[in-house]
């Protein structure tokens, strides 16, 4: 009823009568609908979609000021997934910003009651994750570990522990379990109504029954919508269509790539227990039984992610509101069985109703969420995994502040719809990826785990040639690349299917690897990496470059500049490194999932000027990264041509011959701080030039080698990767860089203010380098990413890689040490004395390890000639 | 009761019959009415294969495991589901074609099929092959008799026989020069085969010299464009019978190989084999395996079109083609209660040179051979054996353009069609079609219902379900024709007892069947049918 009357009453809180509605929103009689009040002009932002995203980004907006707000539902408020979903807000989440998320919608429910006055059903019950494995147990200890830091209480229970706290749960096959007491139970399209409340008391115009039917774009800005009821102008627009959002999104005419994929979900809800279920009950998740049991009207509410799931809609849709779809026992038996077995008490339960609701899955199980790299004003929040009610206060947060500020307050990369770009918009790939997906939300993740599904979509012409020799395959932005080689002989299988917490079997494979790349040469295929050339007629591009990047590019020709490419303050959007080809034209070589984001960045920022040409050549161009101290002598001998220092100095790039191919970009530049070259090969000669180098470094001791060993090499190194150490919050003075600005260059840049503050001030957080001390690597369990950081026992950051060093034998985590007072928890400035004077410990699973800091790395341990970088390096070190 | 009454039936049936032999073999003699045996003059049953040729009994383990003989007072029919379900399956092969980038060009989408013995070892022999080197996909069904050693023999060999017919000189040349410098040579087909499909691994080797004579005369022949798709497998038939029998009047050091060509030679086989490429299907049969097209009618009905003739007794060309190369004299002696000469059922096979040769050779043959009785081979000159060969490998081969209505392909051995019609067949094919494509009826049941009903409920329906229906549409077929009641429903009872017979009983109520089935693919013949229109 209450939303019924929602529909098209230009929506006042205020409004006498809304507060009768309120009352009565259960009921079910139909009155007369209000006339349709007609839609405005023009606003600033128009929002798509009535559900939990749509509301809580006007919410959130409305909150931060904006008032020209219209929010469009096809249906009525909060009727599509937000109205089936399961209504369970959890915590427990492995990736930081999902977790902050979370934790802050969690917060929002609490309080929005009595903000609104809207009924949300919030009850605080708590969750018990349970473990039927010793492996799940350390990953639950994993996310624990995480969520204390966090300030969120949360403690690794026995399996006696979590009778006590649910009286029907079966302890028999339970080896431990986690206990968050305060996660929550709310009524989600009640939740979503408070937001909406709120909203239109801030002034948003809610309209009902309306259906958005493209967006109109010029010149690369959103201009408009057009709708069943008329057009309206607008600056923004926001796409929180849910399910739909990929269809909505392909609307227009220029497309927007969201790849999300529906999938059918089950539930099932139960007449009451004969003595009614407590509402303060726990809720309980039982990933290895697939599935999760919350209390509901006194009987249970129980549903769960099945191996076999049903996708649908991938030919696109026809029904307006989301009917309830056909009821499928034989498709949830399974869930039954584990439900049944894990609450065997529950056997002469009365069923009410098995539901079934379509629920969005993405390709890599995260939502998305930010601005369309082709149509600026478009912004996208969908894709929930079924997780929409957790974190749809926090999304709508960070949104509304992306809108507003031009940035959320917090990294949102891993969430950001530039990670994907037109590659991941297959709707087969879509269709086969979420069969992947949905059913991975309660699989066991164990560290370095791959998506099998939707490969081989993008590989080097050297595929076929590594594979056969071997090589173990990872996905990168849909690219595949070698993780390592198995030497012949080796039990394949075996290491494909050993994956652990602890010591991996590809240990000694990956030593070896990297033995060679110290003492001989190896030859990794780095194709994958993003590639631009950008030119101009005259010093246009130049000039742009040099306001966007903070190194100085105005560098002879032929020398390669490493770079960040900042933000305003100061923060790496992007980590580059640049080569002049010539006076005009640069080439640029960026981490391979900065091809969309990259792109739209250097759109976005350069001069919309026709003499300067920007194009994509990362499908032209193979890579060749020649590790090791022989590689010169490969290189030489293949090409006739002197490569020592003095010809050949590091940071330099010339073109040349390898064998008989003519044209091949060579850069001595290697991502490791090894000796070595890159070789950027026109993709005819790949294969040529593969063979000739294989030939060739015979002598030499060459072999293959993958991704794992340069990332031990990096790591031991101290060398930070953008995506994994490096985000828009880092700045170049945070993770020791700042030989590589520039202030002095003569012209302004991107950054330059907040970096010259930083110079002044002092940073607030220091990349660091830890080596384990007391860890064991055959015995204990393995760093990942993610672990928090301990100084003199107080939480001071998080890890973000780690790798086992071959050299220095002991494992190696680098992470940010920030400075929290210790009374107020406000951050201070982080010193060098602050760093080298504490005693640290690293947190993996619940178990501490002593760790020893470094801020630079160790250069006497590894002996080779003095190269440029290291000059840079060491002279930073004097300062 | 219905279905007790059958078994019992059976069973008295069977004891009487002993009972009215009195105490000597019962199987030396034939039971006109009901005997399955093709070949009458089958003396033991009890050492079929010589000592030293492979075991090909990897199939039969399981059947093994229920046998029992019919000296036994009791039989035992406590056969479960699941075991009928593992004897009816453990033949089961079946092969999806390759979807190329999800558009499937070949007009072959799958094939499936299935065989159960009823001698012991099986007589029946199949075979499934693509053509690498030249377009199309092969099917075979081989009925043996007298012993399996002709059908294993033809079911190795035949396909490679017609593969070589149809390719062109420039392959062939390729081929030659390849063996000719021992260097590897290019596979000619890709077989499909069930693991207990075995070969005589010891014979392959004369097998491919005999292929390369078979191909060097190809070459010899000098004729470009070579032979037509009819041409090819009628000359391969032929040839490959031809080499059958000279093969095992060559001189022969080796004893083993030795023994095998007279195995080879002195029992028979049928053979029905397809050849399909793109909408053209031709299909050569030589004896009384037959196959029968299942054709969708537009209103939706299925009808049926067989490709094949029986060649026995029953079939008035054959009858006339018979009396046309023999003299007026021999008229009423060729068929003796329809069989050729009194002895056998088919009128066209491969091997049984008994029935081929001169008396003079038969002898010299098998006087020069050690032990032949060891070797299951009686000599035996039927009478009224005037002019030889009454016997031909000669197949008839018939051609069908495919239309988009014919959905599937039925091969099979006799010991189907003696069971169903082959209007039977085509609804039972299509019927499991459907059952398949609508895959579960729908889950009913009454509100209130608990959790724990609901789950007992899923659960029983789990095990019926996988326990119903039959994946291979050959096994659908198989447990058809054996279990099938007079209303044409599967009777459990009355399949347990068809599966438990005793061996030396089981030949009398059932002859070993052999079924592919082959699908067409609708989409890739009507794609034709636009591109060449």
């Amino acid at each position: 009823m209450f939303l019924r009357l929602l529909s098209d009453i230009q929506w006042r809180a205020a409004h006498p009568k809304w507060r009768r509605m309120t009352s009565s929103q259960r009921s079910t009689s139909t009155t007369a609908e209000p006339h349709p009040v007609s839609l405005p002009a023009q606003a600033q932002v128009v929002i798509c979609g009535g559900g939990i995203m749509g509301t809580s980004v006007a919410y959130h907006l409305s909150k931060m000021g904006w008032k020209d707000i219209v929010l469009l539902e096809q249906g009525r408020l909060a009727a599509g997934t937000t109205r089936f979903c399961a209504g369970i807000v959890s915590t427990a989440r492995p990736v930081s910003v999902e977790l902050k998320m979370a934790h802050y919608s969690n917060k929002l429910y609490q309080q929005l009651e009595q903000e609104t006055g809207v009924q949300t059903g919030y009850m605080k019950t708590g969750s018990i994750s349970l473990a039927q494995t010793q492996d799940r147990l350390i990953s639950l200890k994993r996310i624990a570990s995480s969520l204390n830091v966090m300030g969120i209480p949360c403690e690794i229970i026995s399996p006696k522990k979590v009778l006590q706290l649910h009286p029907l749960i079966n302890i028999h096959d339970l080896v431990g379990a986690m206990y968050v007491p305060e996660d929550a139970l709310v009524s989600s399209a009640n939740v979503s109504l408070a937001l909406a409340t709120a909203a239109s008391r801030n002034g948003v115009q809610i309209h009902e029954r309306t259906t958005v039917s493209h967006i109109t774009v010029q010149k690369g800005r959103v201009t408009g919508v057009e709708t069943d009821r008329g057009r309206i102008q607008c600056e923004y627009f926001v796409n929180c269509a849910g399910q739909w959002a990929y269809e909505l999104g392909h609307s227009g005419e220029e497309p927007v790539h969201i790849p999300l994929h529906a999938c059918e979900h089950f539930y099932l809800l139960t007449h009451p227990l004969k003595e009614p279920l407590s509402s303060s009950l726990p809720t309980v998740v039982d990933p290895d039984g697939r599935i999760y049991i919350r209390n509901w009207q006194g009987g249970i509410l129980s549903g769960g992610f099945e191996k076999n799931p049903k996708p649908l809609f991938t030919e696109g849709r026809n029904q307006l509101e989301i009917q309830n779809l056909q009821e499928d026992w034989d498709h949830f038996g399974p869930l039954l069985s584990a439900l049944l077995r894990r609450m065997p008490g529950l056997e002469a339960l009365q069923i009410m109703q098995l539901v079934n609701c379509p629920e969005s899955f993405t390709p890599d199980m995260r939502c998305i969420m930010g601005e369309s790299p082709t149509a600026r004003g478009y912004f996208v929040l969908a894709g929930m995994n079924s997780a929409g009610i957790s974190y749809g206060g926090g999304a709508g947060k960070y949104l509304a502040e992306w809108m507003v500020n031009g940035y959320p307050s917090a990294n949102v990369w891993p969430l950001d719809l530039k990670r994907f770009g037109t590659l991941q918009s297959s709707r087969t790939f879509l269709r086969h990826r979420v069969m992947e997906v949905m059913p991975l939300m309660y699989d066991l993740k164990v560290p370095r785990w791959d998506f099998q599904t939707g490969r081989q979509l993008r590989t080097s012409p050297l595929y076929d040639r590594l594979d056969a020799q071997g090589a173990r395959w990872m996905e990168k932005h849909g690219f595949e690349r070698v993780k390592y080689f198995v030497p012949p002989g080796k039990d394949l299988l075996d290491l494909d299917h050993s994956k652990t917490f602890y010591k991996p079997d590809w240990f000694d494979i990956v030593g070896s690897e990297v033995k060679c790349c110290k003492e001989a040469v190896c030859v990794i295929d780095m194709s994958s990496f993003t590639k631009f050339e950008i030119s101009s007629t005259g010093d246009q591009a130049l000039e742009s470059l040099q306001y966007l990047f903070s190194n100085d590019l105005d560098v002879p020709v032929g020398h390669v500049v490493h770079t960040g490419m900042l933000n305003e303050k100061g923060g790496y959007e992007n980590d580059c490194s640049i080569a002049r080809l010539s006076k005009r034209s640069f080439f640029m070589i960026s981490p391979t999932d900065q091809q969309v984001h990259c792109w739209s960045w250097l759109k976005n920022h350069l001069p919309d000027d026709s003499n300067l040409v920007m194009e994509d050549v990362t499908w032209k161009y193979t890579a060749l990264n020649l590790i090791g101290p022989r590689a010169v002598d490969v290189l030489s001998e293949l090409s006739y041509a002197p490569m020592t220092a003095e010809h050949f100095p590091s940071l330099f790039c010339k073109e040349m011959s390898v064998g008989y191919a003519n044209g091949i970009r060579v850069m001595s530049i290697t991502h490791t701080g090894e000796p070595g070259f890159v070789l950027y090969i026109p993709i005819e000669y790949a294969l040529h030039v593969y063979n000739e180098v294989m030939n060739m470094g015979q002598k030499y001791g060459i072999r293959n080698a993958g991704y794992y060993a340069l990332r031990s090499l990096r790591i031991e190194k101290f060398f930070a990767f953008w995506g994994q150490d490096l985000d828009a919050f880092t700045t170049p003075m945070e993770c020791g860089r700042e030989f590589q600005v520039k202030l002095e260059k003569g012209m302004q840049f991107l950054g330059q203010e907040a970096l010259l503050e930083q110079k002044q001030n002092g940073v607030y957080k220091r990349f660091t380098m830890f080596i384990l001390e007391d860890h064991d690597t055959d015995m204990d369990l393995w760093p990942w990413w993610g672990e928090p950081i301990f100084r003199n026992g107080r939480y001071v950051g998080k890890t973000t890689s780690s790798a086992y060093s071959y050299t220095l034998e002991r494992h190696v985590c680098l992470g940010f040490v920030h400075h929290f007072d210790e009374k107020t928890g406000e951050e201070l400035v982080v010193t060098t004395d602050f760093i080298n004077q504490g005693e640290y410990e690293i947190d993996i699973a619940g178990q501490r390890f002593q760790a020893k800091a470094k801020l630079y790395p160790f250069s006497s341990l590894f002996t080779q000639r003095r190269r440029k970088d290291e000059v840079e390096l060491s002279g930073y070190q004097r300062e | 009761m219905m279905s007790r009454t059958i078994s019992s039936w059976i069973l008295s049936s069977a004891r009487n019959s002993i009972v009215s032999q009195g105490k000597g073999r019962w199987h030396s003699i034939c039971f006109p009415n009901r005997n399955k045996i093709k070949w009458k003059l089958v003396f033991s049953k009890t050492c079929p294969l010589p000592a030293g040729s492979c075991s090909l009994d990897g199939t039969f383990s399981l059947h093994r495991a229920f046998r029992h003989t019919s000296t036994e007072e009791h039989f035992s029919f406590q056969l479960s589901p699941a075991q009928i379900n593992d004897i009816l399956r453990a033949g089961e092969l079946s092969h999806r074609t390759l979807d190329l980038n999800g558009k499937n060009a070949n007009s072959v989408l799958r094939f499936e099929s299935n065989q159960l013995a009823s001698n012991s070892p099986m007589e029946d022999r199949r075979s499934a092959a693509t053509c690498l080197q030249t377009a199309g996909m092969m099917f075979g069904v081989f009925d043996g008799h007298a012993g399996a050693a002709c059908a294993q023999a033809v079911s190795e060999r035949l396909l490679h026989y017609i593969a070589v017919s149809l390719m062109s000189r420039q392959s062939l040349e390729e081929i030659e020069l390849a063996v000719e410098a021992m260097k590897p040579v290019q596979p000619i087909l890709q077989w499909h085969r069930h693991p207990n499909d075995v070969e005589y691994q010891e014979i392959t080797s004369q097998y491919f010299e005999n292929l390369r004579v078979y191909w060097q005369h190809l070459l010899d022949l000098d004729t470009e464009p070579g032979l037509s798709l009819e041409e090819a497998m009628i000359c391969a038939f032929k040839r490959l019978d031809s080499d059958i029998s000279l093969e095992v009047q060559a001189p022969q050091e080796n004893e083993l190989m030795r023994n095998i060509a007279l195995q080879v030679a002195f029992s028979g086989a049928t053979a029905c084999v397809a050849h399909i490429d793109g909408v053209h299907l031709h299909v050569a049969n030589t004896g009384d395996c037959r196959a029968v097209l299942g054709v969708r009618e537009e209103d939706g009905t299925w009808s049926t079109l067989p490709l094949t003739r029986d060649h026995n007794a029953y079939d008035e060309f054959e009858i006339r083609r018979l009396k046309r190369e023999h003299p007026r004299s021999e008229e009423k002696t060729l068929f003796v209660n329809d069989r050729l000469l009194g002895i056998l059922m088919p009128s066209r096979a491969f091997g049984d040179v008994q029935l081929k040769w001169s008396k003079e050779l038969q002898h010299s043959i098998l006087e020069n051979s050690c032990d032949v009785e060891a070797l299951n081979i009686y000599q035996y000159v039927p009478p009224n054996y005037h002019t030889p060969p009454y016997l031909t490998a000669e197949p008839e081969v018939t051609y069908h353009k495919l239309r988009s209505k014919d959905k599937f392909l039925v091969i099979a051995s006799d010991g189907l069609w003696e069971m169903l019609s082959n209007e039977k067949v085509v609804k039972l094919v299509a019927g499991h079609l459907t059952e398949l494509s609508m895959q579960k009826t729908p889950l009913t049941f009454k509100k209130p219902i608990n959790l724990g009903y609901m789950h007992n409920l899923l659960l029983q329906r789990k095990s019926k379900g996988l326990a119903s229906l039959d994946q291979n549409t050959a096994t659908h077929l198989i447990r058809h024709a054996i279990g099938s009641n007079e209303y044409g429903e599967v009777d459990p009872e009355k399949l347990a007892a068809m599966l438990t017979l005793p061996e030396d009983l089981a030949r009398m109520y059932r002859d070993d069947i052999t079924v592919t089935v082959v699908y067409f693919n609708s989409e890739t013949i009507e794609e034709h049918y636009r591109n060449h229109e």
